[in-house]
Formats: structure tokens, C-alpha cells, sequence
């Protein structure tokens, strides 16, 4: 079979998934996601606590052979047993050997992800030793025969008609089986005996504490209490970065967790286990001596010790699994696991677990479901920058197995820094600022032959642009052209320069211009930078190194103007992303910092305007207009969708908001051929929120140009950016 | 989560106890019996509560097999701390079989001393610590009842109680 799927392959697995598991994952994710909401709201210290987990995990995997020796002290002192396995194979030899010598038939299981990146069961089954899974979610699928689609919630992807379907052709019970309890009641009976005459019980562990030896297990329904109390024997299985120093470096994550994950404050049962436990063993017909217990802790390397001496996969071994950033993910709220996960792990994370354990190519298939909006960032109890991972890999994907390949011919003719082999779709998205100059340049008639059908088949065939997508049309004048020569106001208060982006300079010069009658209005004197673009289309192609091109041109076009104590001021939220925070990872820190503080996106900057004292009257009248406004997803991130709406809210609009994570066109992402229909699927919610009754007659208002392409092919009305409404007429 | 501050611990761990549908009793000293007697149903098996002079009425087996565990209506045990955030009890993994008589039977009652209420998770955490890596003891932080969502609906009661009572102790 070959390693990589195409395109329309690609799509129709996506489309099927879609059909068949959409709509529970999307209920169930939704509603994880909705109860974060909640959840972490009613937590006073939230932020602190998530910078507090933050600086335990980077310590611990910066201490961590050093951990690794004080857990093995401890848990050797405690009577148990520990084993550092080397991979996979080192693992389940080693467990199987604990099985023979328990003489085990049986081995009852709580739910661990580290064991299923193990095949342990295959590997104990093939070996003659049962193995039963104890989580309900875990116990469907292993009846089901199928793979875990969620960190958390294993078979999210089944409803309980399905389950109830599945249960009835399996089992034949003698009444049948409806309700979610009915259903509970039937596994719990068919687990209870199986649980009883387990001879090991196998449980992961979610944290361990190097000073004591103890293991955090995080659950609900009881059943790894169950499993660790039933069996005389307890094998714990445990890659090596759940480690922390010690047992008071748990309590933020005890709070963190559940929160983050399915939205629970805490979840039913936090076991703090140092095992052997001191509970008597079950001896036949009475209680036994806790001292028969036996404790082996396997603690699994397989890639992880070298993901610690990579700078870019490190921050994954933070990764706790609570699930925050598979359910804060609009395309993961649509396909789920199956779609948006590899052989193990899922969601946005799942691209630093897989490349981490199986190489790169192990996140290839679904790595390009992260669109890199970021609303997972924030979602993150312990701040991974999970779009930088995915950005990452794939621009390793990118590069082949030998990263210092370059076609110099290739490199001659194309305005990038990339290998030759890559992907054209990519390449032309990624260098979609080349494009908008030649499209504007030649406008009209580029637009017009952009729209001509054999364009868009060609466009679909060669790059993979979905024919279903209205090209997005480029204007013949710039805005940068407008904007010279103009009469600054005539005793500015503040300087800025605008950075105009790709598509506000190219395409919806309209915005800029509203942009600039906005600011000089309130007495703001604008210079239009002599660059377009950031550097994100390239970023989100995984084109590190021409994203790192664009940067450093972007900070050579600004320095003098930050010379002259000029704010810079940006319309497009997911350009200015790139200043405030991606930057970071593409210019020396000084630079980066220079440009991070010094930039704004525009009614933020209008919003500061006024709260110094600048003059309201200034700005248009929104007369009670009823309008409905999408924040952008990386505007969101930034925490500036609040400016926007106040600032609306305040020259008089009647406003409502979306509440979605993002419109799904994210960029490019939903012009592509294969993500079309994830793109849409997305899209969907967007839609029904702004087609009600109380909004399907309000003017749409959007900040992100991408959110504007989507609503406008999502709607029957066009879309305006936000600053148009706020802008005077020319005088 | 409670998160008003002008409320006693007592009064934050039972606002957060309502929050999370679990039922609690508070009684003196003297009516330890009473109240307890009032909320078993039999069969019951139970640890004996580490406070002088009270013991747990006869009804209670306190020294039951592993068919009496598995097959208990009722448990009864002590729990050595309380938080009042999140309306937690902890419970002990301790050679008298707590772990056991909390987890297999359909109610738990749990008996707490009032002065064993902390407000916090850290608070908590500042007890566990010392007791986790002094004596290298076992807990089980325990919020409501035993529950599950895998069958596409909130279900109380999986492998652990579907019911939990907390019996508060005044001091």
C-alpha cells in the first residue's frame, strides 16, 4: 500500500468519516468544549494555575533522568518493582514475563493510552493471556474491535443507539438494552466477575511523584480502583514523562485536568496510589494480607528521551492528555479521531506524539487538519504551542528524509526557500502574496480568466483548489497606491505605519481604506508600509524557512519607522498573530520583542485612541444597526474579539456575536480539495448561528479575511470587516 | 465550585455537595449512631470510625469476606479530610479494607469530623504531601458518585456507588 493518499482519496475518507461519525463527535466535543468554558471560568486562579503546571513540566523533563533514578529509589523502597523499557517490543516482553510468573490467565485493564501505543493487548493475547478493558468507552470499542477517536472518551465517535445495536448482535441479552443506563448496567454486570477473576490488574498512570513514588490516577467511573484493588498483582504502565518532582506538584494539574478535559471541575475519583496499596488482597473467601501485593512500574521510553533533545518536539512531553486540544478544534469538533489522529493519539497534539514515537511520516496523513488558528493554545493547561509542533513537522514532511535538500534550479525560479519536491499545492499557497501581485497587476482579466472553467479545473487538478470556492478577486489599484500622497491630519497626536497585508492591499482594499480614514479621523497620521506580507501563508504551509524570509523583510521595512515612534497597525488578525507571537520563533528576541509590543490590530488601536481621550464624534454612526459579528480565531487567541465588540457596541450598534472556535476556512485550508467538506462541515455552525430568526436579517461583520471568503460562500449576504462600519465618510 | 469566601468551610463544603447532587447529614457526637442507623440499608459493611467512644451500629459488619464486600447494599467509612471547593472527601487505602468497603457497595456513606474540612485543593495537597511521602500511604480524592458518559448519557453508579451520603460530625 502507498504511504501517501491522494488528494481526492483523502477527501472521500474525510467525507465518510463526516457521514458516519460527525454527528457524535460534534455533540459530544461541543459539549467538553462548552463545559471548559464554564468550568475555568469558575476558577479564580486558572492562569496562574496553567503557568504553575507549565514550570513543573519544564523542570521535570529538564530533571528527568534524575527523576527517573529518585522514582526508582522510591518505588524500589515501597516493595515494588521498576523497568525502563526501550521501545515498544521491551515493554511488552517485559509485562508478559510479569504475567507468566503471576501465572495469569487474565489481565483486567483501566484505561492508558501508553499501553495502547503498545499493542500490549495484541502482544498479551497472542501470548495466551486475556486481556479485558475495564473503562466502559474502552470496553465498546474493544468489542467493537475498534480504535480509540479521543484521548478521554474513547468511543465518542458511537451513539448509544450504536452501542446499543452493537451490545444486541454481540451479547443477545434477554431484554433488550435502550437507555444510556440500561447500557451501563448490562457492562458493569459483564465486567464485575471478569474484574474479579483478573490475576493482574493493568492500569496506566497520569502523573507519578519522584519523592514518594506515588501515582496519580485520574478517572470517573471507579473502575481502576477496581482494577488495582481486585488483582494481588498491580502493573502500572507509564511513559517516562509523567514524572514530577513531587507529591504537592500534583494539585495543579488535579485541578487543571478534568476541567480542561471533559469540563468537569475534578472528575469522580483522583486515586493517589504508592503502590503496593495497603488494602488486604481478596483471598478466596476472605480478606488477605496486604503484604501479598505486588507492585511493577514499566516506565516507556520509545522515542520519548530523544523528543527531550529536540528543541521543537520537547514541549509534547508536557502534554498531560486531558484532551483540551482535540475538543477546542473546530475541525476535530467534525471528524474526530479517526480523521484527526494517527496510529495512537489524536487531535492537535497527536502530530508531536506520533512524529515523536513513529517518525514524522506517522503524523503525515492528519497533520494538515491543524489549520494553526491557535484556539487550542489557550485551551492548553500546560501552554503547548500545538500549531508550532504541527507547523513543525509538516515542514519536516516537507523536506524529505535528508532536511538540507535544495533543487537550486527550483530554488532559482520559485520566491521561496523550500525543496524541490514540494508538494505544488503548498508551494502555492504558501506563496500567495506572488500570486496577488501578479492577480492585481493584470486584474481584471486575471480575475475573469481565474474564474474561466478551464482555469478552475486546471486550478483543481494541479493545486488541488476546490472547485466549489469562488476565487477570491484581486483590484487593479493597491491600497498602498491610494494611500500616497494623501493629506495627513494636520496636528496628529500619534504616528503609525500601516502594515497592510496581502489581501487588504490586493483584494479588499475597501477595509484599508476604511483603516486609514479611521485612524486620521482620530487624529492619526498613517504611513502604508512597504511590505504586504507576513510571512503567514508560508507559516501555514509548514515553509518555515520562507516564513523566516518574509519576517526578517517585514523587520527591516519597519525599523525605521519603530525609529520614528511609530505603532504599527494591522487589519488582519491572523498577520498580526504572526508579530505578537509567531514571530517569536522566526527573528532574534530582540527583534521579535520590538515588534510583538509595538503592534496592534486596527480597532484595538482604535480602542486605545479613545480611552485617551480621542474623540468618539469621530467616528461613524452606528444608529442602532442590527448586526451579527464573527471574531476572528487568532484575533480571539490574542484576546482582542472584546475591542472590536466594544467599540461596535459603543457607536451604537445592535450587535450580536458567534459562538464558534472558527469560521473552518482558516487560510487556505478550506480551498483545498481534500478539506473542502471538513472546511464546510465546519462552516455549518457558523451558518445556523447567523441564519435564525433573530439574525438571518442582520448585516454580517467579520475581522478575518479567510471568515469573510467562508461566510460569504455560507450565506446569501456579503460580509463586511468591522472597521468599515466605524470609518467616516472621505471628506 | 463554591467560591464565596464569607462562608465557613462546613457551609462551602455543603454548597459545593449541592452543587454535585450529593446528600449530607451533619449530627453531634451523641447522634452518631442515630444518624447512621437511619441512612443503611442492610446488607452494610463498614470500617470502624477512628473517634473515641463511637461505634458504628450493629447492622454494620465490620468484618466481613470478599462475598460480603462485593455484595454489601451500604459501605461505611471514614474519611480522613474534606475539601470544601470541590466537595471532596479523601479517603484512605488502609490494611482495615477502606478502599474496599467505599468501592464495591451501591451507597457509600462517608463520615467526616467537621474540623477535617480544608477550603482548598492546595490546603489539601499541604496534608497529602508529608502523609504520601512520609508514611507512603494511599488516597483517594473522591467527588460525588461513580459515573460515566460512555453510553452517550450521565449515568451515576459504574464500578463504584451510584449513591454517596456524607455525614458531617460538628465539632
Amino acid at each position: 500500500m502507498s504511504g501517501k493518499t491522494s488528494k481526492r482519496a483523502k477527501a472521500a475518507k474525510i467525507r465518510e468519516i463526516l457521514d458516519t461519525e460527525g454527528a457524535a463527535i460534534e455533540t459530544n466535543t461541543q459539549g467538553f468544549n462548552d463545559d471548559r468554558y464554564e468550568s475555568v471560568a469558575n476558577l479564580e486562579n486558572y492562569e496562574a494555575l496553567k503557568d504553575e503546571a507549565r514550570a513543573i513540566k519544564e523542570d521535570a523533563i529538564e530533571r528527568l533522568p534524575e527523576l527517573i533514578e529518585e522514582l526508582t529509589a522510591a518505588v524500589e523502597a515501597n516493595g515494588g518493582t521498576v523497568y525502563l523499557a526501550e521501545d515498544a517490543a521491551d515493554a511488552n516482553e517485559y509485562i508478559e514475563s510479569i504475567a507468566k510468573d503471576a501465572d495469569a490467565d487474565s489481565v483486567a485493564k483501566s484505561k492508558s493510552m501508553t499501553t495502547e501505543e503498545l499493542d500490549v493487548n495484541e502482544h498479551l493475547e497472542s501470548a495466551g493471556v486475556d486481556v479485558v478493558e475495564t473503562d466502559l468507552g474502552e470496553w465498546v470499542l474493544q468489542v467493537a474491535e475498534e480504535a480509540p477517536s479521543h484521548l478521554v472518551a474513547p468511543a465518542i465517535h458511537k451513539s448509544r443507539a450504536e452501542i446499543a445495536d452493537l451490545f444486541e448482535d454481540h451479547f443477545d441479552p434477554d431484554v433488550p438494552l435502550e437507555t444510556a443506563e440500561d447500557l451501563t448496567n448490562f457492562a458493569r454486570e459483564q465486567l464485575a466477575d471478569q474484574i474479579a477473576d483478573a490475576d493482574v490488574g493493568m492500569t496506566g498512570a497520569n502523573f507519578l511523584t519522584a519523592d514518594s513514588g506515588t501515582m496519580a490516577l485520574v478517572t470517573s467511573e471507579g473502575n481502576a480502583r477496581k482494577t488495582v484493588a481486585s488483582a494481588d498483582t498491580h502493573v502500572a504502565v507509564a511513559g517516562v514523562e509523567k514524572i514530577i518532582p513531587s507529591v504537592e506538584d500534583l494539585q495543579p494539574f488535579v485541578e487543571l485536568i478534568g476541567r480542561s478535559g471533559t469540563g468537569q471541575d475534578i472528575t469522580s475519583y483522583i486515586s493517589l496510589l504508592t503502590p503496593p496499596i495497603d488494602a488486604p488482597t481478596f483471598n478466596g473467601d476472605r480478606l488477605g494480607d496486604p503484604d501479598d501485593r505486588e507492585f511493577h512500574l514499566v516506565l516507556v521510553d520509545n522515542g520519548r528521551m530523544a523528543m527531550r533533545e529536540d528543541d521543537d518536539l520537547r514541549e509534547t512531553l508536557y502534554c498531560i492528555r486531558c484532551s483540551a486540544c482535540a475538543n477546542s478544534c473546530a475541525n476535530f469538533q467534525q471528524v474526530g479521531g479517526h480523521a484527526f489522529g494517527g496510529e495512537t493519539y489524536t487531535g492537535g497534539i497527536a502530530t508531536g506524539w506520533e512524529a515523536g514515537i513513529g517518525g514524522e511520516e506517522s503524523a503525515e496523513e492528519f497533520n494538515d487538519l491543524c489549520t494553526g488558528c491557535s484556539r487550542c493554545t489557550e485551551a492548553c493547561p500546560v501552554k503547548i504551542d500545538i500549531p508550532w509542533i504541527n507547523t513543525v513537522v509538516r515542514d519536516r514532511l516537507n523536506r524529505g528524509e535528508d532536511p538540507d535538500t535544495f533543487d537550486h534550479l527550483v530554488t532559482g525560479l520559485t520566491p521561496d526557500e523550500e525543496p524541490a519536491g514540494l508538494d505544488l499545492q503548498k508551494r502555492f499557497f504558501g506563496n500567495f502574496a506572488t500570486v496577488a501581485t501578479l492577480g492585481s497587476a493584470f486584474a481584471p482579466l486575471s480575475n475573469w480568466a481565474a474564474a474561466a472553467p478551464p482555469s478552475r479545473w486546471i486550478a483543481e487538478k494541479l493545486l488541488g483548489v476546490d472547485r466549489r470556492r469562488e476565487m477570491p478577486k484581486f483590484t487593479r489599484g493597491t491600497l498602498r497606491k491610494w494611500a500616497k500622497g494623501r493629506e495627513p491630519p494636520a496636528d496628529p497626536e500619534r504616528e503609525v505605519v500601516l502594515l497592510a497585508d496581502t489581501y487588504t492591499n490586493y483584494m479588499h482594499v475597501e477595509r484599508g481604506k476604511a483603516a486609514i480614514r479611521t485612524l486620521e479621523a482620530l487624529d492619526v497620521e498613517v504611513h502604508v508600509a512597504d511590505v504586504t506580507e507576513s510571512g503567514r501563508a508560508a507559516l501555514s504551509q509548514g515553509m518555515i524557512e520562507t516564513a523566516r524570509e518574509h519576517a526578517e523583510t517585514v523587520a527591516d521595512a519597519l525599523e525605521p519607522h519603530l525609529e520614528a515612534g511609530r505603532d504599527v497597525v494591522m487589519v488582519e488578525p491572523s498577520d498580526l498573530a504572526m508579530l505578537r507571537n509567531d514571530y517569536r520563533r522566526l527573528l532574534p528576541e530582540e527583534a521579535f520583542d520590538r515588534l510583538s509590543t509595538n503592534s496592534y490590530e486596527v480597532l484595538e488601536y482604535v480602542f486605545g485612541r479613545l480611552e485617551n481621550g480621542a474623540d468618539l464624534d469621530a467616528l461613524a454612526d452606528g444608529d442602532g444597526e442590527e448586526i451579527a459579528y464573527h471574531s476572528h480565531c487568532q484575533q480571539r487567541t490574542l484576546g482582542l474579539a472584546a475591542h472590536t465588540e466594544a467599540i461596535l457596541d459603543e457607536v451604537g450598534y445592535d450587535m450580536v456575536t458567534s459562538e464558534v472556535e472558527c469560521c473552518g476556512m482558516a487560510g487556505s485550508f478550506g480551498f483545498k480539495q481534500q478539506y473542502y467538506d471538513v472546511s464546510m462541515a465546519v462552516g455549518d455552525d457558523l451558518r445556523e448561528q447567523f441564519t435564525t430568526p433573530e439574525t438571518e436579517d442582520r448585516r454580517v461583520v467579520a475581522s478575518g479575511t479567510s471568515c469573510h471568503d467562508q461566510l460569504t460562500d455560507l450565506l446569501d449576504r456579503p460580509a463586511t470587516h468591522p472597521v468599515e462600519l466605524i470609518a467616516p465618510e472621505e471628506e | 465550585m463554591s467560591q464565596t469566601t464569607n462562608e465557613s468551610p462546613v457551609e462551602q463544603f455543603t454548597t459545593s455537595l449541592a452543587e454535585i447532587e450529593v446528600d449530607w447529614t451533619t449530627t453531634g457526637l451523641d447522634d452518631i449512631e442515630s444518624t447512621l442507623t437511619a441512612l443503611i440499608e442492610s446488607p452494610a459493611v463498614g470500617v470502624e470510625l477512628p473517634i473515641d467512644g463511637v461505634t458504628l451500629p450493629e447492622r454494620v459488619e465490620t468484618n466481613p469476606d470478599p462475598t460480603a464486600i462485593r455484595t454489601a447494599t451500604t459501605g461505611v467509612t471514614p474519611a480522613t479530610l474534606a475539601i470544601a471547593d470541590y466537595g471532596s472527601v479523601v479517603l484512605e487505602s488502609d490494611p482495615n479494607g477502606s478502599e474496599l468497603m467505599s468501592l464495591f457497595s451501591g451507597t457509600h456513606v462517608v463520615v467526616i469530623e467537621e474540623s477535617d474540612i480544608v477550603g482548598s485543593m492546595a490546603e489539601a495537597f499541604e496534608a497529602l504531601g508529608p502523609h504520601l511521602r512520609e508514611e507512603r500511604g494511599d488516597a483517594i480524592v473522591a467527588t460525588g458518585a461513580s459515573a460515566t458518559s460512555d453510553m452517550g448519557a450521565l449515568v451515576r453508579g459504574v464500578h463504584g456507588p451510584k449513591h454517596v451520603h456524607i455525614v458531617i460530625i460538628e465539632s
